[in-house]
This record gives C-alpha cells, structure tokens and sequence, in this order.
C-alpha cells in the first residue's frame, strides 16, 4: 500500500501545553486509517494541521510524495484534502444546494446535477431543493459530505461523523465509505466508538497526551484491548446492578410543548413515571425532541401545571429554580453557553446551578461557592484542579465531569441528563456512567436522554424511544436488543 | 491589550478630532489644549472649572452606572435622556407644589418623585418588551422625543413661573431654599447629586461582585439560554434592569433641575442621557471605569464651551468630539477580537 499523506514528527505547542509532541503518521493510498484518543489527547490539533488551519512548529508532511505544508484550508481543499467536521455548519433556512455552494470555493456550472449525480453514485440519498432545517441529522451530515465529495478530495478527514446517527444511518454511512476506499479515496477517521472502528478501518493510530501510542490494525484487535491502548490504563465498566423500583418519584402526563427551535420538533403527549432507584433510558437520533422535553423537565419551558409531577406536586408551570428546590435538577447537553458560560470560572460556574445553598439574602457567598467548586473537582476527579479556571479551557470531558458533579453534589431525588458522554473520552464516560449508576442505587430516579445505544444498554434499567417528539412507551432494558431498538428509532428518518 | 487599545483609541481621537477643528479653521492644538488643560490648570479658569468637573460628571455617571447593569445583561436602554427628563419634572413638580411652604421634607420628597419618575417612564419600553416583545432600543429613543415635548408643555404651561413675566421656565429653585439642591462645600461644586452618585458607585461595586443580582445580570448577558436554565427569569431581569437605569437618570434630572440647572426650562436637559450611554462604554461597563470615563467626557463638556466662548466653535463640534471617543472605543475593540483581511475576490 502506498503512502498518501506521511506526517513526520509533527510538534504544536500552545502555551502550557504540548498538543502534539513528535507525531508521526502514515494514511495508505486507499486506506481508512482511524485516529483514536481520549479529548484533548491531540487529535483535533494534528487535523487542523493537516487542513492548514494550525502550523506545526516542526515537523514535515508529505502528501503523495510531494512536501505538504498548507498555509489555510482553501490551500489544503486545493491540495487535495477535504474535511468533514463533527459540528455541521448549515443554514437551516437554505436549500441543500445553496448550502453546498457556501462552503465551496468555486461553484461548479450545473451544482444540482453534480449533487444529484454524486448522491446516486455514493448511495448518499439527497435532494438538492429541500430546506436544511428539514433534514435529518444523517441527511445533514450527507450534505457535509457531498460538499466534500464535489472538491473530488484524495484524503477526507472525518471528524466524529456516527456520533448524531442511527445505527441504520450509520451504517450507510459505512457502505459510502468502503466505496469510496474501493474508488481509492483515503479516509482519515476520528472516533470514540472503537466497536465501528473495529469494523471498518484498517489501520489505526493512538495519540495519548499528545504522542503516538500505537499504532494496530483494530480489526486483530479486541474492544478492550484498543480500549486500554487509548487509556493507558485498563477501563472499569459499570458493574450489573440490580434493580428494584421504587415509589413514583416523577410523573409525566399528557406533557405537549412547541420548540424554541422553527424547524424543532414538537413534544405530543410524553408520558412516563420514574420511580426511585431507577435508570430511563431515552433513546432516539438526535433533533427528535431531546433538547424540547429537558427544557421541559428543567423549567426552562413551562407546561400545563399538572404534565410534571414531582412527588405528587404539579411543577409544570415553575421554573427551574422551584424545582431545584423539590430536588429535581437538570444537566443539559450543550455545555458551553447552556450548562456552563465559558469566560466563567469554575467557581462562578458552580453557582450557576448551586445558587439557591450558596446566597445569603443575595449576598453571594463566594467562600462556600469555591469550596463547592472544590468538592466537585475533588470527588469527579476534574482536571486542571483549580476552580478559578475558565470554563472555556477545560477539555470537554473534564468539563462535563465538573458539570453532572455539580448537580449529583446537590443531592437530586430525579436526575434528567440529555447526552451525559457526548464528546467525552472514554475515561470520562465511564466515570459519568458509573457517578449515575451510583445515584439511582442511593435511591434516586435518573432520566439518561442519550443517542448513544450502547451506553443505554449497558446502564438503564428501563428505556424508551423518543422519535419525532413522541416517546414510546417504557420497556425493560434487558432481553433488548441495539436493533430493536434502531427500528423504533429510525421512525421517518431512516428511510429518508 | 486593552490599556493600549483604549490609549489608541483616544490618541486617534485626537488626531481626528484635531483635523476636524483644523478644517473649522482653527488650530488644534490651541483646541485641544483649551478643552483638556485650561479647565483644571489655567491660573484664572480653574476655579469656576474645577467644581464644575463634579457637576458635570456626577450626572453622566449616575445615569452611566444605572445604564451599565442592563448593557451588560444586554438589555439597551438608549432612552436615559428621556428618563432624566421625567424624573426632572417629576421632582421639580413635587417642590413646587409645595411653593412657599418651608420644610425639611420636600427636599427628599423631591428625590423620591425624581427618581419615581424616571422609573415609570422606563417602565414603558420593558413592559412592552416583556409584554409585546418590541425592541426596546426603539421605544426608549423614540420616548425620549415626548419627553421634550412634555418637557416644552411644562415650561410653557402647567409649571410656569405665574411671576415670570410671561416667559417659559418654571421658578428658579435658588429662590426656595426648601428645595433648591444648594452646593454643599463652597467652591467644590459638591451637591447632592454628587453624594449619591459616590453612593451608587459603592453600590454598584457590591451588587456586581457580591450579589445574586448581579451574577444573574452577567449570566443573561454572556449566555441567555444559562441564565434561563439557572432559574434568572428574563421578563423580570428587563424589568429590574430598566427600573434602576431609570431610576438613576430620573435621579439625576431632578438633582440637576434642583441644582446646577436651577429651573425647569424648554432645553435645560443638556444631553446627559446620551452622553452616558458613551460613559457607560468607554469605563467598558465596569463602575470604576466608569467613575473616570464621567471625570473624561466632563471634562470634555467644560472645556467645549470654554473653547466655544474663546475661539467661537460651534457646540455641535464637541459633540461630534465626544461621538468620536466612543466610536474609536468601539473600533479598536472590534480589532482587538478580530483580524481583519482583505481578499480580491469573495468566496462563495
């Protein structure tokens, strides 16, 4: 196998820390080559470089036998490099077409045809007339990607692309890409979920802390042993519980509600109970009414009074605040500028949920408010250890443990998370997983809203789907399976 | 970083403004030194200009610092001239209703109605905001334009002075020892007004350090959705943002129509309600900031009629000085959070 982008020693440096140190790097002519790594192991840094978004300080690239040194990403687009991102940048009020032709450099003369006939070949279904905000987060993703395809790229970096997808969705996504390996198209593949990688990719590189901790073909490889490369360390999973039900903590009826968002889903008649010392799991493709039914579980959009009952009291018309107060609290998925502010500290940010035990008549209580920052740091393991750190600059796994400490340290009755892991390193999840676990067995309810199906299996006692704003009704989780589940969730997305 | 933008910001101000008085026909130099010097140092100005540089400033940062809180919770009351207007004829109409009765009460009556005036009137815009969800940029400006014209109608009318021979204006509160907000330490030019914009610099301080209100007041300006889901409910943040802000200008109107001013006249609002919005922006929102940014554009007012008595400029130059410090502010932070690039051609 020849080699079409050779990276030689690559080291970035930013104040205070090595983000690269020495990195070193093959992708084979008509290879899917993973790149794994816990957040902030150095993976985003070393893309950026390849997409001439960052300068290395040293090091060489090499792309297809030529030096390669990209001074922005229109020269990297023009070398050949094209770039899929984790986080797609649509404008919903758009057409397909029109969005494509945003991020391209030169428009080709007939866009749609060429979109039309790029969508057909790669089996990446998609019309060019339809407005984003009706798509699904697969069909947006496809947009990405068939922007991407038009530049006809020698090497495509992805970034994370399964992570907003169905299990059906993404295993189209799979088939494109094998096509296009067969084509002799390189792909440069960023994830967390070592099971796909497994599968699909053949070859893998593992940054840990900024430097190349191995390199392996995953498919001669366990789970758990690529799992422990990435780490460093063994992983512990969440020991099997048992579960036993509890009262009726938190009760939900007949809970409708129109989205903030205009091309957001509406909630129709959610309805489920959370006992005490149970895990729900709340499964479904993202953008089907995740965001809609936590705000109406935190108190950031109101109800009818009676939909939400906490221990028998209506709360569907009170604010968060209220309901903090009767013990039920909310961690919301986005983390920066909805859980947290991001030029806060960790301090300040700490009162953001912790106000109500930390005032005085209003006076706010800065001491108490640090050593609450402090405790939680100190009992979820946060690092860097200091609370007066900005939010901003705390990796997003470290950040997230920070986030679901500060409400598990108030000692809620029900938990609502909605993606508890999302962007989180291995280590993190597992310790966010095991936190939660941990809670319910003190005999609270947890609600877990997440896309990932496997951690819904491996930590719910109970689960139910969330599909175009309409929640199944509650199953037990065990003799489940991730198909089963996919069908349920797949709804009037999968088929699109 | 943003110590030498400020320093940038005012020697281009300078240099702008510079030019703009060459091109009036005079020289700069001379203006610039008449504006910023004479008033603090010359030998003969000083001392009418001095106790005149807390008369000015008090105000501006009275109403700056009220202004400040909803900035930074991104709620924009433009409307402060408007607000000081009211809470002026507010205060004025309680002392004189009370003409020619003598009594220590009047005079915090009169504070009380300044600043109950310059809250109602602010109250407009945030309840139709909270109400109606209109932009209460527009509503709080446009209301600035009927104030003035109530102010007219009580100068003309209601508030005229019945021994004034006819002319617009109500009593002048020099005459009504009751009322009048007299200065307190000969030669200082240390009223009232000035006391309590010292009290409400403290205050500021301790409610944006200290206090709930003000940690809710960053939360909704830096993150709206956070603010919400940490229970900070936006109608009532509009509410108490514009309340305060209106407060402090009413306050102000009325110690300045007590005071300095003297009496309710057609055109005695001088334009603080707007020069504090530039206040507000140049001590960057911070009430420390603000204390000197208030000491800056007084100094600017003093020495600009200084400059229009000696040399004849027009005081539409000054203000167009003024303007100048804040958009030059504004320019050198933009460039200080973005880069900018020229490109020949516009990528699609």
């Amino acid at each position: 196998m020849a080699a079409l982008l050779v990276l030689d020693s690559l080291t970035k440096t930013y104040p205070g820390v090595v983000a690269n140190s020495a990195v070193s790097l093959e992708v084979g002519q008509g290879e899917i080559h993973a790149l794994l790594g816990e957040n902030g192991a150095g993976k985003s840094t070393l893309v950026r470089m390849i997409y001439g978004l960052v300068r290395p300080d040293s090091g060489t690239m090499t792309l297809d036998g030529a030096p390669f040194m990209p001074l922005g990403p229109q020269a990297a687009r023009t070398a050949g490099i094209g770039m899929v991102f984790q986080h797609f940048s649509l404008f919903d009020a758009l057409n397909v077409a029109e969005n494509v032709a945003l991020g391209m450099d030169a428009t080709p003369p007939n866009l749609a045809g060429s979109i039309r006939k790029i969508s057909t070949d790669y089996g990446l279904a998609l019309e060019p007339d339809r407005l984003a905000g009706d798509l699904s987060a697969g069909e947006r993703q496809r947009v990405e990607i068939v922007r991407c395809l038009l530049q006809k790229p020698r090497l495509m970096v992805m970034d994370e692309p399964t992570s907003v997808l169905a299990p059906q969705e993404a295993d189209r996504l799979f088939q494109t890409l094998r096509r296009l390996r067969a084509e002799g198209m390189s792909i440069l593949y960023i994830s967390h979920r070592l099971r796909e990688i497994r599968h699909l990719c053949d070859r893998a590189t593992i940054l840990r802390r900024g430097k190349v901790a191995g390199i392996c073909i995953p498919a001669e490889e366990s789970v758990q042993s690529i799992a422990g490369m990435v780490v460093g360390t063994q992983m512990t999973s969440p020991a099997g519980r048992v579960y036993t039900p509890g009262k009726v903590l938190l009760s939900v009826t007949q809970l409708s509600l129109g989205s903030d968002d205009p091309f957001g889903p509406s909630l129709k008649d959610v309805r489920f109970d959370l006992h005490a010392g149970e895990v729900l799991g709340i499964a479904g493709v993202a953008g089907n009414g995740q965001n809609e039914l936590l705000a109406a579980l935190s108190g950031e959009a109101r109800t009818q009074p009676g939909a939400i009952l906490m221990k028998g009291e209506p709360v569907g018309d009170r604010g968060p605040d209220h309901r903090r107060l009767r013990g039920l609290l909310a961690a919301p998925e986005e983390r920066l500028g909805h859980a947290a502010v991001q030029d806060m500290s960790l301090t300040e940010n700490a009162l953001l949920t912790g106000w109500q035990g930390l005032h005085n008549r209003g006076f706010i209580n800065w001491g108490a408010a640090t050593s609450f920052a402090r405790a939680v740091i100190e009992r979820f393991d946060v690092r860097p250890p200091n609370p007066a750190n900005a939010a901003k600059v705390m990796s997003g796994g470290n950040l997230q443990k920070f986030l679901i400490g500060r409400e598990i340290l108030q000692h809620p009755e029900v938990f609502v998370v909605n993606q508890p892991t999302w962007g989180v390193d291995a280590a993190a999840a597992a310790a966010i997983r095991t936190a939660l676990l941990e809670l319910a067995d003190n005999g609270a309810g947890v609600v877990v809203i997440s896309h990932d199906l496997d951690e819904l299996m491996q930590i719910s006692d109970n689960f139910a789907v969330l599909a175009g704003g309409q929640l199944s009704p509650v199953q037990r989780t065990s003799g489940v399976t991730a198909e089963d589940i996919g069908v349920l969730m797949g709804g009037t997305h999968a088929t699109a | 970083m943003t110590v030498l933008a400020q320093l940038i910001a005012v020697t281009a101000t300078m240099v702008a403004g510079g030019i703009l008085f060459w091109f009036l026909g005079k020289n700069p130099f001379e203006v610039i030194r008449i504006i910023f010097w004479d008033p603090l140092f010359d030998e003969n100005l000083s001392s009418y200009a001095r106790p005149q540089l807390l008369v000015k400033a008090a105000p501006l940062i009275l109403i700056a610092l009220g202004l400040s809180l909803g900035f930074r919770a991104g709620i924009w009351n433009i409307g402060a001239e408007g607000q000081f207007i009211i809470g002026a004829i507010f205060g004025a109409g309680a002392g004189l209703a009370f003409y020619p009765a003598e009594s220590a009460i009047i005079f915090p009556l009169m504070v009380f109605a300044g600043a109950l005036g310059g809250f109602l009137w602010a109250m407009i815009p945030a309840i139709l905001k909270t109400r109606f969800n209109t932009n209460e940029i527009l509503v709080s400006l446009l209301l600035v334009y009927v104030a003035e014209l109530i102010l007219a109608s009580m100068s003309l009318g209601l508030m005229r002075n019945p021994e004034g021979s006819g002319f617009p204006g109500s009593r002048n509160f020099r005459s009504y020892p009751s009322a009048h907000n007299a200065e307190l330490i000969a030669n200082t030019g240390i009223h009232w007004g000035v006391i309590t914009t010292v009290f409400a610099l403290a205050v500021a301080c301790v409610l944006l350090q200290r206090h709930m209100l003000g940690y809710q007041i960053r939360l909704a300006g830096q993150a709206a959705r956070a603010a919400r889901f940490s229970g900070v409910n936006p109608a009532g943040l509009v509410i108490i943002c514009l309340g305060i802000s209106g407060s402090a200008a009413g306050l102000a109107g009325m110690f300045e129509v007590s005071g300095p001013s003297g009496q309710i006249s057609i055109d005695f609002n001088a334009g603080y309600g707007f020069t504090a919005i530039i206040v507000a922006f140049l001590g960057r929102l911070n009430p420390i900031g603000i204390m000197f940014a208030g000491l800056l554009l007084a100094l600017t007012y003093i020495g600009g009629e200084l400059a229009s008595l000696r040399l004849g400029l027009p005081s539409a130059a000054i203000q167009v000085f003024q303007g100048m410090f804040l958009f030059f502010m504004l320019a050198t932070d933009v460039l200080v959070t973005f880069c900018l690039r020229w490109r020949s051609r516009m990528a699609i």
